[in-house]
């Protein structure tokens, strides 16, 4: 009898709080006087803000600077009979994304539903008919990998095998993306697109790509080296880490520009996008070995002296034991690097190379666009708070995901 | 048994590192090698050696702010109004940015739901844009669209806002500031005994107590007690006065200083604000209810409980954060302010020394990181906590 009357007690429901719409006003805003008095302040603020804002923004803005600039906002100066293989790439990542939604599901398919929600609005939006179409396919793509996959899960052998090529062709991307855009030399069908020529939001993501792709080993060794036994060996990781933390970016930027041409053999030739890329490569290098010596330092004294009485080597213990443990753990922080590093592409102004944020301030230097700066700076600020903000959201929840200082 | 037991010397852990550590430093000096000879080769193909000779040399360009400069002064001079220009705007905005990240950082737990949103939307936009586009937008959509000096907008104070910046009234010492200065500095020794006395009687009943607020009291009473009691007071205000072109008098900040100080200052707050924020969520409630439970005040409970574990925590990434804030003024460049980064870019273009210039660079930011570190790591060790 009591027995019985316990677990009824346990099947209860929590009591749930019900509140009425006043109720919440009068605990969230007006809970004593000096909030009331915060919260009056506040909406008079937000009044005199929004209503400033939205006046300048509908009857004084012009915003006709942003659509007549567009082509060059995105991609710069990039040849228009060659923009086919902008699209490509942007196929082939929705596509590499969609697949591997599709496959490996939670995160990636909430990123990927959001991205073809996005391109379905973008298509939706005045563009040439050619370009909503485009847009609307990249949409569908998006969609309809994400179902493959998700049939791809059923069948247990097809579901390894895609994945392992969906994995390849993740590792290869970076290098097909590359190429794609920049053209193989002597090929009749990609022919070679010069980096002056690259600009705009392109050039943006294509410097945050190819720096945190390069870094990233780069970082790797550096905080190996940093936690090494060998006396010169962590010495040296140090001082580099250390020097490169303590700079500013655009003084590497413009160390790279003004000098890499100096320390190599007389004849040899960098142009502008490289030298930046280096720049980038050396500086967020150190950032992510600090990020991966915090996950190094993580790793219990267990796991290595279980991997010692394994009779593993130093060597293959770090591979096998250490790093993927290590490197789970910082994916958050590296994420949250290639975030940094997204926004400091605008730095590139000191190497003279056009990015989203310079190609605007060049156009806004031509007499025609000269009084609309808010109208661009709002722009551009804006597309890349799109981009970083969805990054981190992701970032969060992957952090959420994998349970990073909760094991 | 003794020759079983010799390892051979290509398995000796011993000889293995030592020969690892050799090969390693041969291949660092081969690429410095490789580097140093290219340089020397591309050095000579164009004329120049490398020589700091140059500094001597006037630098015949014009610094538009800071210490005063002219044409005929040297470059060595020219980059340490530089250096200059940038700790000025360093050190104004580190203490700006701490006030305005505390401000938002605790706003961001109020328990108005108005308050926390407005702040959390503060934190979210400005910490996903990019900083140099940021204080773009701020010198040419909000200082360069100011009004002119004649139209310019009016704060109470009076500040004046317009093309020219920002100017505000000066403090200006008038007869009996000698006096006053006396009277301080008696406030000083006065206080100094006030302290000492204090923690005496402290130390002597075995109490907790705030021996420094005693102090610094005592010095606030002296000063401000000396202040009405001169027969003129020691500072008077000086209003800046408006003139057709331009103001005079007061203290002005031109609009590049102006724009980038107030770029620099709420970019990093929005950062200092969430480190304040977990700091604060730091502490845990079981801690605040034990203070409660001893009978502490708020007030008591605020400073003896959870301000100094909340620093414990808010400390080491505020010092990456000041770090942080020291490095962005170099986008001085963007907005045509003239700090270290700007000039020295200056004197390369005239000077053609790339080299020399960019290791003074580089010196110099590494000495503000180090100076900053150093000041925060002896502030941390004051905060952290201490162990059995």
């Amino acid at each position: 009898m009591i027995e019985q009357k316990r677990v009824a007690a346990e099947v209860l429901p929590p009591p749930t709080l019900r509140y009425g719409p006043l109720r919440w006003l009068r605990e969230n805003l007006f809970s004593t006087w000096y909030n009331t008095l915060l919260t009056l302040l506040c909406l008079w603020g937000l009044y005199a803000a929004l209503s400033a804002l939205l006046e300048w923004a509908f009857t004084r803005a012009d915003w006709s600077v942003i659509p007549a600039n567009l082509k060059l906002l995105l991609v710069g100066t990039y040849p228009a009979e060659m923009l086919w293989r902008v699209w490509a790439v942007l196929y082939f990542v929705v596509f590499l994304l969609g697949g591997s939604a599709g496959l490996w599901g939670s995160l990636l398919r909430d990123a990927v539903v959001a991205l073809s929600a996005a391109f379905f609005l973008l298509a939706l939006l005045p563009f040439g008919m050619s370009e909503r179409l485009l847009l609307a396919g990249l949409a569908l793509l998006g969609g309809g990998m994400m179902g493959a996959g998700w049939l791809l899960r059923r069948a247990a052998r097809l579901q390894t095998w895609s994945k392992r090529i969906l994995l390849g062709l993740w590792v290869l991307s970076p290098i097909l993306v590359v190429v794609l855009v920049g053209g193989l030399p002597g090929s009749g069908w990609l022919p070679t697109v010069s980096t002056e020529k690259w600009g705009g939001l392109m050039l943006t993501f294509m410097l945050a790509i190819v720096g945190i792709t390069t870094s990233f080993p780069l970082g790797v060794l550096l905080a190996l080296g940093r936690r090494s036994e060998l006396p010169v060996v962590r010495w040296f990781s140090i001082l580099y880490i250390e020097i490169i933390r303590g700079v500013p970016l655009v003084t590497v930027i413009f160390m790279a520009s003004v000098m890499l041409p100096l320390f190599l053999p007389g004849d040899t030739r960098v142009d502008q996008a490289v030298r930046a890329m280096t720049a980038f490569t050396l500086f967020t290098a150190a950032y992510i070995a600090e990020n991966v010596r915090g996950g190094l330092q993580n790793i219990p004294r267990g796991q290595y002296e279980a991997a010692h009485a394994l009779g593993l080597s130093h060597f293959w213990t770090t591979v096998f034991i250490v790093l993927p443990q290590a490197l789970r753990a910082v994916i958050p922080a590296n994420v949250g690097q290639f975030i940094s590093l997204f926004k400091d592409t605008s730095l590139v102004f000191v190497a003279a190379l056009l990015d989203l944020f310079n190609i605007g301030r060049s156009i806004l230097a031509n007499p025609t666009w000269l009084a609309h700066d808010s109208e661009m700076l709002l722009f551009i600020a804006s597309v890349y708070f799109v981009f970083a903000y969805f990054m981190s959201r992701l970032s969060q929840r992957l952090e959420r995901l994998l349970g990073v200082g909760e094991r | 048994m003794t020759k079983a037991a010799r390892i051979p010397f290509w398995r000796d852990l011993r000889v293995l590192r030592a020969l690892a550590q050799v090969l390693f430093v041969i291949f660092v000096i081969l690429l410095g090698n490789w580097l140093y000879t290219n340089l020397q080769a591309n050095l000579k193909r164009t004329n120049i050696s490398f020589s700091y000779d140059f500094l001597q040399q006037p630098a015949s360009m014009g610094i538009s702010e800071g210490l005063p400069f002219q044409p005929t002064d040297s470059y060595q001079y020219a980059f340490w109004v530089g250096v200059f220009n940038t700790f000025r705007v360093v050190f104004l905005g580190m203490i700006l940015a701490t006030l305005v990240g505390l401000i938002v950082g605790v706003a961001r737990l109020s328990s108005n739901w108005l308050v926390r949103t407005l702040s959390a939307i503060y934190v979210e936009t400005l910490r996903n844009t990019p900083l140099v586009v940021q204080l773009v937008f701020w010198y040419t959509a909000v200082f360069l669209k100011l009004p002119r000096v004649d139209e310019s907008l009016e704060l109470p104070g009076p500040i004046y806002l317009s093309q020219r910046g920002l100017v505000m009234p000066q403090p200006q010492p008038t007869e009996s500031f000698a006096l006053w200065g006396m009277a301080l500095g008696g406030g000083l020794v006065v206080a100094l005994g006030v302290y000492i006395a204090r923690r005496i009687y402290l130390e002597r009943v075995q109490r907790p107590g705030t021996p420094w607020l005693w102090g610094l009291s005592a010095f606030l009473l002296t000063a401000l007690g000396s202040w009405f009691l001169l027969p003129q007071a020691p500072l008077r205000w000086e209003p800046p006065v408006r003139g057709i072109f331009n103001f005079e008098g007061g203290m002005q900040f031109t609009p590049e200083f102006t724009a980038l100080l107030l770029g620099l200052v709420i970019y990093t707050a929005a950062f200092i604000a969430e480190i304040v924020r977990a700091g604060i969520l730091a502490v845990s409630k079981g801690q605040k209810e034990a203070a409660r439970a001893l009978g502490l005040t708020d007030f008591q409970m605020l400073r003896l409980i959870v301000l100094p574990q909340a620093l414990r925590v808010i400390v080491p990434p505020t010092t990456s954060q000041y770090l942080n804030l020291a490095k962005n003024s170099s986008l001085a460049v963007a907005i045509g302010y003239p700090d270290l980064f700007n000039v020295a870019n200056t004197i390369i273009n005239q000077s053609g020394r790339a080299i020399e210039v960019i290791l003074m660079i580089m010196g110099s930011y590494l000495t503000i990181s180090l100076l900053t570190s150093l000041f925060m790591n002896w502030y941390n060790r004051r905060v952290r906590l201490v162990e059995r």
